[in-house]
């Protein structure tokens, strides 16, 4: 058991030679692979805190975002209703006037149209009348409705009493001397000198007389000069009857209006 | 009975001869330089690595950590020395599970050269760190009375470094034998078994005494402060 001091020389030298092979082959690369993984990891786990902290922020934006968003739609909404509401209001007001307008237009036509038709009626009812009573009168009497209408003013103007001469007098004792006789037909010639001759020997004035046809009267006479007139004819019946008739019709127009209004609202 | 693998010589020319020590040797650092060029010719700096790759980082992080531990800040400029003497003693011990093989730590020429290296490479690192001036002053610490005491010191753990090794790698090869001889089954595989955790254990003990003597040499002289005491009895 003793020392070879050539192999002591040797072995340090082999073993100096294995400290550098090992120092270049092994050391080194290892600890360069070690650090090179952890400085990875070191960086690839700050990366993921600032991904983290990145991602919590952007969280955090969305919940805000989103919060807005929820309050922006609430606060849309809230003034869409309001203004739904308003519109509501506005469009119904608009409709009831509308409304009221078309009823009023409704109205006035249909009370033109009355109107119309009365007018209509009444006419009609002046011919039916007239022919109804023209032949009744001729049927019954066997004189013209003409003869007895004509009979029947000259009865009047004899019928009638002082004050009604006086006031007639009065009333045709006037500045004009022409006396008007107008009738529903004209008058033939007897009854056209009867008239006058009534009215000279009635009245006692002594005036140009002047003889015009006037359907309008319907079957009657009528004597006018300025400011009086005097006269008979079944117009004041028929117009007794068109008022009574008017009358039953807006009733009716009335009762009408009544339910379309309760059937709109 | 040879009691060294430098009886076994295979060449001799005068002085030179070429020993089963020094053959042993190289062929331990045929395979440490091999493997290590084949573990390190496709390094992957990424999460997913080869198992060799991982078994080699373990062993190279965990030397690394040693001398951490020990007290030298930057181990990256003690590895390659300290590591070497770690790999080189525990590869060498570890192979006495192969039939017939007999480890270069078994010769005392092998350990003296390593005790040698390691003598040496205190001052170095020393001297590297401080300078020769403040080298040479830690010398007399705490006072110059010391001086042959510390200089008595420094021999004696070179000498011990060199004998413990020797002496546990060569008695154990000693006791397998005497037990071959004796008693030829079960007990030689559990003494070898016994010597392969003694051989590891020698391993660490004089890698991890030389980074204590390093580290005392370095923080003797640059911070005044003592670094660990190991307890190697």
């Amino acid at each position: 058991m003793k020392i070879n001091w050539f192999t002591v020389i040797a072995q340090v030298i082999n073993f100096l030679i294995l400290v550098w092979l090992l120092k270049k082959f092994l050391y080194k690369p290892i600890l360069n692979a070690v650090n090179t993984r952890e400085k990875k990891i070191t960086d690839e786990l700050k990366d993921a805190d600032a991904q983290k902290a990145s991602a919590q922020q952007e969280k955090d934006d969305f919940k805000k975002k989103n919060t807005d968003f929820d309050t922006h739609k609430k606060n849309l909404m809230a003034a869409a209703v309001a203004d739904a509401a308003t519109q509501k209001e506005q469009l119904i007001t608009a409709a009831k006037t509308q409304a009221n307008e078309l009823r009023t237009t409704m109205e006035k036509a249909a009370q033109e149209d009355q109107k119309n038709e009365n007018a209509a009626r009444a006419h009609d009812n002046q011919d039916q009348v007239f022919a109804m009573t023209r032949k009744a009168l001729t049927a019954i009497a066997s004189v013209s409705l003409e003869e007895h209408a004509a009979n029947s003013f000259i009865q009047r103007l004899k019928s009638a009493t002082e004050e009604e001469k006086k006031q007639m007098q009065d009333a045709f004792q006037s500045k004009e001397h022409v006396l008007l006789v107008r009738s529903a037909f004209a008058l033939a010639e007897e009854q056209q000198a009867s008239i006058k001759n009534v009215v000279k020997g009635v009245l006692n004035v002594e005036k140009t007389m002047e003889f015009k046809t006037d359907p309008q009267l319907v079957s009657g006479i009528e004597l006018s000069t300025s400011g009086y007139k005097l006269g008979w004819n079944f117009s004041e019946y028929i117009n007794a009857l068109e008022e009574h008739t008017a009358e039953i019709s807006k009733e009716k127009l009335k009762l009408q209006l009544e339910k379309k209004a309760v059937i709109s609202n | 009975m040879e009691l060294s693998p430098d009886q076994t010589i295979f060449w001799q020319y005068g002085f030179i001869t070429i020993n089963l020590t020094l053959v042993t040797t190289w062929g331990i650092m045929l395979f440490l330089i091999s493997s290590s060029v084949v573990v390190t010719r496709k390094l992957k700096t990424g999460l997913q690595i080869s198992r060799w790759q991982c078994f080699v980082e373990m062993i190279v992080t965990g030397i690394n950590d040693q001398i951490k531990e020990v007290g030298l800040n930057k181990p990256q400029e003690y590895i390659g020395f300290i590591g070497t003497l770690f790999l080189f003693i525990g590869v060498s011990n570890v192979c006495i599970i192969f039939p017939g093989y007999t480890p270069p730590t078994a010769s005392l020429s092998t350990t003296a050269a390593l005790a040698l290296c390691v003598f040496l490479a205190v001052p170095f690192y020393g001297i590297s760190k401080t300078g020769i001036l403040g080298y040479l002053k830690s010398y007399l610490q705490p006072t110059w009375i010391m001086l042959p005491f510390n200089l008595i010191s420094e021999v004696s753990r070179t000498l011990a470094l060199a004998v413990r090794l020797f002496g546990n790698i060569m008695s154990g090869g000693m006791i397998v034998a005497i037990l071959l001889s004796i008693s030829p089954f079960i007990f030689p595989v559990i003494m070898n078994a016994l010597g392969l955790l003694t051989g590891t254990v020698q391993a660490y003990i004089f890698s991890i005494l030389a980074t204590v003597y390093i580290a005392a040499a370095v923080q003797n002289t640059k911070n005044k402060k003592k670094p660990k005491i190991l307890n190697t009895n």
